[in-house]
């Protein structure tokens, strides 16, 4: 069990450790409004870096969350703006995120083309398209029920920390119990023997980048209800945080292994990491550097344990 | 023999306990061209591994030009001129002719101006020589497959081999092309190079060879010159032996009358063509022929990896078109993978996870997964297949070869095929569990299931098959029953000789 649960163990006593020095050095740290700053502030990654654990399960990746983010926060302003009912605005704002997620579905998983290419073609168009559409005007004169989706500036944290952890359970229910999430593992895990099994591999894949897709559809919107106006160029090196928070949670970036719990943990300790450093007086510019020695450090233990397992499966028989 | 180009003395090697390689003592003189002749897993691609330095052998030494090498490894194997040519060639597929073969003679030096003008004219030079009209500056990958394998033997001689070893050579190659080939082969055997030549083609070998050694089971039967021998008495010497292991006895008739599978003209990309079949419900049919026959392409497109092109497919008496995994399983027919750490099963997934993979749907209730079920149907495998396992949630990668190989075959039953097709089920099994999946497939086809077994291991195709259908160059030249199927005759089939 613990060695199932190696690197979840290890980023949460990573997370510790920072707790510790934070009480310790800055016990401001912990008042209830800077810490619930830091969550909304790290919400859209935490719902991304979800539906972005099982698309890396599946063996593939997108980048284009942080544009298709943008995109679905100015359709979801732009579709309040038209004063439709909530409801509707929310679905439709999914359902274009879920839409960019079938395109870069269909193209890396039924025509094949690498999906770091895909998503990398489909990210930038849609930054630049977005630019050229809104000439990079923010949308403005939000209807008021949409500041906040008609709850409060106070219970709107609630709200959304329900939601966030119901997403949370659904997710690491759905690995151990759908079958459709069982096939997506094994199809990362070893795809030719995940199609001599019946199982539609493609599907799986394309399955796993529309709802990468919808979830940001879903960040989006509940990051523009925080706002009186909507950036145009919102989202920018979102794609880097999602996948770095996955990847530092321990999912593996070849495909086949990775937990929601591990990747829960690594958005708590990257999110959590810049404004420590801001608190104890370090420079903001060194949260990127952090969060980047965070990044490799995880990796590197990874090919390193990795490495330690091959040997030692060499060395120790399988049972006969 | 003093002057033995090469010289192989007692070499014995062993892979996790299996021998394949016992005292096997082998020597090339210049000038000659030496076959080496054997079935599939007789030793030959081990023994050509330990020559080249690929492999260490356990015990036993190798004598270049008479002198003894202690460690061979394949940099030296080079530099004392000994160079392999596979089935499938190794080139730079984006470089020229040139270019590869400059890669394989210059010195690897970083700052070194490149003389384009010398490439040229040694690559021109050196594909003269093996009588290639070969463009040096056209590209590797636009090559066609004989003009590779010349390109191949250009690179050999630049560097100046005098010991080739050639593996397969005409495997891809047409009547004409084998032609030019074997004139190739005349005049490096005039330049007094010593030729190593494996293949299947005992006409060729017949034709080409100086002497043939003859591996059987990792030892070396017999080593003769050409005009002792023919066709039959080399088939003889290939595959005398007893059957050594004892096969479950049938029980009761098999074979019921009822067609589970039928194939009528099938053709696919995949390189098979013409293929006529019919399995029975309870019959063990099996697939016998060498390697590169097409069997693993047939069972390919049965199963709907390679869709047929033309021809007709029933299943249980019904026109059926297969064209993925999923619909083969949906139509009740199950296959066992050959490399089953590739295709078989998930290794790093728990034994639970991949039993019931192709069958997910059955264990699974609108979606979602009823852990309880899947328990007992995996439990269940697990205890009729007899796997050895600490517990169903263990990682497949833990269980021995043979243990995986069940819960691979596990996988197939869980879904309850009607046909199943085996590819080299008993493939590095060790004994025991190579008796246990036997005695299995005997009952499942005495239940009632028709199975498909391909197999390279003549006794085991003749000790568990009702019938035995043999194929040649994709596609089926000639079905066998029990009683008049012999190895010779198989072989002689699988050959392409009458006996």
């Amino acid at each position: 069990m613990l060695t199932a649960y190696r690197r979840e163990a290890g980023v949460a006593v990573a997370i510790l450790l920072l707790a510790v020095v934070m009480s310790a050095a800055a016990p401001g740290f912990f008042t209830a409004e800077n810490l619930n700053d830091i969550f909304l502030a790290n919400l859209p990654v935490l719902i991304i870096a979800l539906g972005m654990t099982f698309l890396i399960v599946t063996g593939e990746i997108d980048i284009s969350v942080g544009s298709v983010f943008a995109v679905c926060g100015i359709v979801a302003g732009s579709l309040a703006k038209w004063n439709l009912p909530l409801a509707l605005v929310a679905a439709m704002t999914c359902a274009a995120g879920a839409t960019f997620g079938a395109v870069n579905g269909l193209l890396a998983a039924y025509i094949q083309v690498p999906s770091i290419v895909v998503t990398l073609a489909v990210m930038i168009a849609l930054r630049d398209a977005l630019r050229w559409i809104t000439q990079g005007a923010w949308v403005q004169d939000l209807p008021a029920n949409f500041q906040w989706l008609s709850f409060t500036q106070a219970s709107y944290p609630l709200v959304v920390t329900g939601l966030a952890g119901t997403l949370f359970l659904s997710f690491a229910w759905a690995s151990r119990s759908v079958a459709g999430v069982r096939a997506m593992y094994a199809t990362g895990s070893n795809p030719a023997a995940a199609r001599l099994a019946g199982i539609d591999t493609r599907l799986m894949k394309s399955a796993a980048f529309v709802s990468v897709g919808m979830l940001t559809g879903l960040a989006a919107l509940l990051n523009s209800a925080r706002f009186n106006q909507i950036p145009a160029n919102a989202g920018l090196g979102l794609e880097m945080k999602v996948i770095a928070a996955v990847v530092i949670g321990g999912t593996s970036i070849t495909g086949g292994r990775g937990t929601v719990l591990g990747t829960l943990l690594g958005v708590i300790l990257l999110g959590a990491i810049g404004p420590a450093l801001t608190f104890i007086g370090v420079s903001a510019y060194w949260e990127r550097a952090a969060q980047g020695g965070i990044i490799l450090i995880a990796v590197a233990l990874d090919a390193l344990s990795g490495r330690a397992e091959a040997y030692a499966s060499h060395l120790v028989p399988a049972r006969a | 023999m003093a002057d033995a180009l090469l010289r192989a003395v007692e070499i014995t090697k062993s892979f996790s306990g299996v021998r394949a390689l016992r005292g096997v003592s082998f020597d090339l003189a210049r000038g000659e061209v030496h076959a080496l002749v054997g079935e599939n897993g007789a030793g030959k691609s081990t023994l050509i591994k330990i020559v080249t330095g690929a492999l260490a052998p356990d015990s036993g030494s190798l004598l270049v030009s008479g002198r003894a090498v202690d460690r061979m490894d394949p940099a030296l194997a080079r530099a004392l001129g000994i160079a392999a040519i596979y089935q499938q060639p190794a080139l730079f597929p984006h470089l020229t002719v040139a270019e590869n073969i400059a890669i394989a003679l210059e010195p690897l030096t970083a700052w070194r101006r490149v003389d384009w003008t010398a490439r040229r004219r040694t690559a021109a030079e050196l594909l003269e020589r093996v009588g290639a009209s070969i463009d040096p500056d056209r590209v590797a990958d636009t090559l066609s497959m004989p003009e590779q394998q010349l390109l191949e033997i250009a690179k050999a001689v630049g560097a100046a081999a005098r010991v080739l070893i050639m593996d397969e050579p005409t495997a891809s190659l047409s009547g004409r092309e084998v032609g030019r080939l074997f004139g190739v082969i005349e005049r490096l055997r005039e330049e007094n190079l010593g030729i190593v030549y494996i293949s299947h083609r005992l006409e060729e070998i017949l034709t080409l060879a100086d002497r043939v050694t003859v591996l059987r089971d990792g030892e070396s039967v017999a080593t003769r010159r050409r005009g002792e021998l023919n066709q039959a008495s080399l088939i003889k010497l290939m595959i005398g032996r007893e059957l050594s292991t004892i096969f479950p006895e049938r029980e009761g008739q098999a074979g019921a009358d009822d067609v589970a599978l039928e194939l009528r003209r099938v053709s696919s990309r995949a390189g098979i063509h013409d293929v006529s079949l019919t399995l029975r419900r309870g019959e063990i049919l099996g697939l016998a022929g060498l390697v590169g026959s097409g069997r693993t392409e047939l069972a390919g497109t049965v199963f709907g990896l390679t869709p047929p092109d033309r021809g007709e497919v029933f299943v249980g008496g019904r026109p059926v078109v297969i064209t993925s995994p999923q619909g083969a399983i949906a139509l009740g027919v199950g296959c066992v993978p050959e490399d089953r750490r590739r295709d078989g099963v998930v290794p790093p997934m728990a034994v639970d996870e991949n039993v019931t993979m192709a069958s997910l749907g059955s264990v699974s209730r609108r979606g979602l997964i009823a852990r309880d079920l899947e328990r007992t149907i995996t439990g269940r495998y697990v205890a009729e297949l007899h796997v050895k396992t600490g517990s169903l949630e263990d990682p497949v990668e833990s269980l021995s070869g043979g243990n995986q190989q069940k819960v691979a075959l596990a996988r197939s039953l869980a879904a309850n095929p009607a046909v199943l097709i085996l590819d080299e089920p008993t493939q590095g099994v060790d004994v025991g569990s190579k008796a246990e999946i036997h005695a299995l497939m005997r009952s499942l086809a005495g239940r009632g299931m028709a199975i498909l077994m391909i197999s390279s291991e003549l006794p085991e195709v003749l000790g568990m098959s009702d019938r035995i259908a043999v194929m040649r160059n994709g596609t089926i030249a000639g079905v066998l029953a029990r009683a008049e199927a012999t190895q010779e005759r198989v072989m002689a089939l699988a050959l392409g000789h009458q006996c």
